[in-house]
């Protein structure tokens, strides 16, 4: 499999900071390829970047082979995106705004018409198809806007924050959408900040911070390679600390609790309650928010 | 680096006609709002104006003065419906529908876009001319039918009003900023163009300024020789001015829109 988009020492500076720090990746054909940062991090820029939206300042980007400058509009006909600000066209209703959208890319009225009427399926909004757009919940519109990011049928769809501000059965649907759209070969490229979705949609991941990239691969490998199998969380207290340094156990101080990656979560758990009794001792498998918050660290980014 | 390089022409696919094309399906939508203003405005001035204050005025170079300001009324049209499209209706979807933003996420760019809204403010301008010249003529107040020529001139001075307005709106830091091209530039425009009474009783200087810099003092000319059946070699001039102005500031607005807009 080809690689779809390859980024070598990509930067992009807005006058004196740096938003994307000379990042190197490649997304392969057919795979879906998560994003993961706090805000700031630089995964919006860089996403704008591949959509040649947002000139690069320095490096090679390179979508389908071509290179960003010098091929926007062929590399436009050939992407879908699905950009974090809703950005619907107020003036239509639903069908129109898929309409208008498709003279865009030239496609013809009769195929338009045809596209637009399987889309609305694939999203559920069929029976919306005349209602304007401010009568749209939230959660409709981001499927509206999925469709629109399809009606060229692209190669590769870029989603920037797919379902930020979502109840979960919106969310939900989104995801199965996309699910759908990866196992017909196409490839996905996301940004989230919510690890639940990158874990249960991504075959491989970057996490970003502060324009660079910290990690890149599957999301079950960095979890083994960051947090380990297990996680066991108990009260931050001095006796508690004191058994675990007498036991020679490996943890991490967040806030109230402490935290000790391990693959021997009954041992410590049992350890733990036998010898520092009466605490509260929690044991859990390790997650990508671990490999995150050990990653980008624990204060807020602001 | 100097201001050169905002005199970059764009480069531009059919695909600009998208935008235009956007831009009209709107339009049609709500087409009975729009129909009436550029239907009621002749109707308000030519009463007021025309016949109001006509009935002291009388004549102007031998000239009745209702049928002094109706190719006026035409040419303030032309700049209003050029102007305040690529204004406050630009900034609007450029702003606060982020349209532009979701059309740059297509093949075209934001050349293109920029380019298709210009010439949607052109067509607008068209569109205010063809429905007010049945009204003037209505009234017996302009020349058949030369006066007919005014509609595809509309489009050309609607161009030049459309990227004078776009400059604006890619400088404009807000959506109330806008309210000082309108106060400062449209307004003063609309009184001392030649518009209701001739330049020629204003001191020389201000004569000289208002041919120099004032668009629609040559919009107005042009118009009035048109409506009046007294065209001279003297609409060359003005012609030659209005399409260099038109091209210059159409470029500029396209390169201070890319500055505005790409980052």
């Amino acid at each position: 499999m080809g690689d779809v988009i390859v980024a070598e020492d990509l930067e992009k500076r807005f006058g004196d900071f740096v938003a994307v720090n000379r990042v190197t990746f490649s997304v392969r054909e057919g795979e879906v390829f998560g994003f993961l940062g706090p805000n700031g991090a630089g995964k919006t820029t860089t996403m704008r970047m591949i959509q040649c939206v947002s000139p690069k300042t320095s490096g090679r980007l390179e979508v389908f082979g071509m290179d960003v400058n010098t091929h926007p509009a062929d590399i436009k006909c050939l992407i879908g995106v699905v950009p974090q600000e809703t950005n619907l066209d107020p003036d239509f209703s639903v069908h129109e705004n898929l309409m208008v959208y498709s003279r865009y890319f030239d496609i013809p009225p009769r195929t338009a018409l045809e596209t637009i009427g399987s889309l609305l399926d694939f999203v559920q909004l069929s029976e919306r198809r005349d209602t304007s757009i401010e009568k749209l919940s939230g959660g409709m519109k981001r499927r509206l806007i999925l469709a629109r990011a399809l009606i060229n049928n692209p190669r590769l769809l870029i989603l920037d924050e797919p379902t930020v501000g979502l109840d979960p059965q919106a969310r939900h649907l989104i995801w199965d959408r996309l699910r759908a759209l990866r196992s017909r070969g196409n490839t996905i490229v996301l940004t989230t900040h919510y690890m639940e979705e990158a874990a249960q949609l991504c075959d491989r991941i970057v996490i970003m911070d502060q324009g660079r990239i910290l990690e890149l691969g599957r999301p079950q490998d960095l979890v083994q390679k960051h947090a380990g199998v297990d996680i066991v969380e108990a009260d931050n207290k001095p006796e508690v600390l004191a058994c675990l340094g007498r036991m020679g156990a490996k943890y991490d101080v967040a806030g109230e609790r402490v935290q000790v990656f391990t693959e021997k979560a009954r041992e410590v758990t049992a350890a733990l309650l036998q010898e520092c009794s009466p605490i509260e001792v929690v044991a859990r498998p390790a997650g990508l928010e671990d490999v995150f918050l050990k990653l980008t660290g624990r204060r807020l980014k602001e | 680096m100097s201001w050169l390089q905002y005199l970059h022409p764009p480069m531009l696919t059919r695909r600009t006609l998208r935008v235009w094309q956007r831009n009209r399906n709107v339009f049609v939508k709500t087409f009975r709002v729009n129909f009436l203003p550029p239907l009621l405005e002749p109707l308000l001035y030519l009463l007021s104006l025309g016949y109001g204050l006509g009935v002291f005025v009388t004549q102007i170079n031998g000239v009745s003065y209702p049928r002094f300001i109706a190719p006026a009324l035409l040419a303030i049209s032309i700049m209003n419906a050029g102007f305040f499209e690529t204004t406050y209706a630009s900034y609007v979807r450029m702003y606060f529908q982020k349209t532009f933003d979701a059309i740059i996420a297509t093949p075209l760019s934001i050349e293109e876009v920029i380019t298709g809204e210009i010439l949607w403010g052109a067509t607008r301008s068209v569109i205010n001319a063809s429905i007010m010249l049945p009204v003037l003529i209505a009234f017996g107040v302009v020349d058949l039918p030369i006066s007919f020529v005014i509609i595809p001139f509309a489009f050309l001075a609607g161009f030049l009003f459309a990227s004078i307005g776009m400059c604006f709106t890619a400088l404009t830091p807000n959506i109330d900023t806008l309210n000082l091209p309108t106060f400062l530039f449209i307004t003063p425009m609309f009184l001392f163009s030649g518009t209701f009474f001739p330049l020629s009783i204003l001191p020389m200087p201000i004569q000289v300024i208002a041919t120099a810099v004032l668009p629609l003092t040559h919009v107005v000319k042009i118009t009035r020789m048109i409506t009046l059946s007294q065209v001279t070699p003297a609409i060359l001039v003005s012609l030659a001015w209005i399409i260099i102005v038109a091209a210059v500031l159409f470029v500029l607005a396209v390169n201070l829109m890319k500055r505005r807009l790409i980052v």
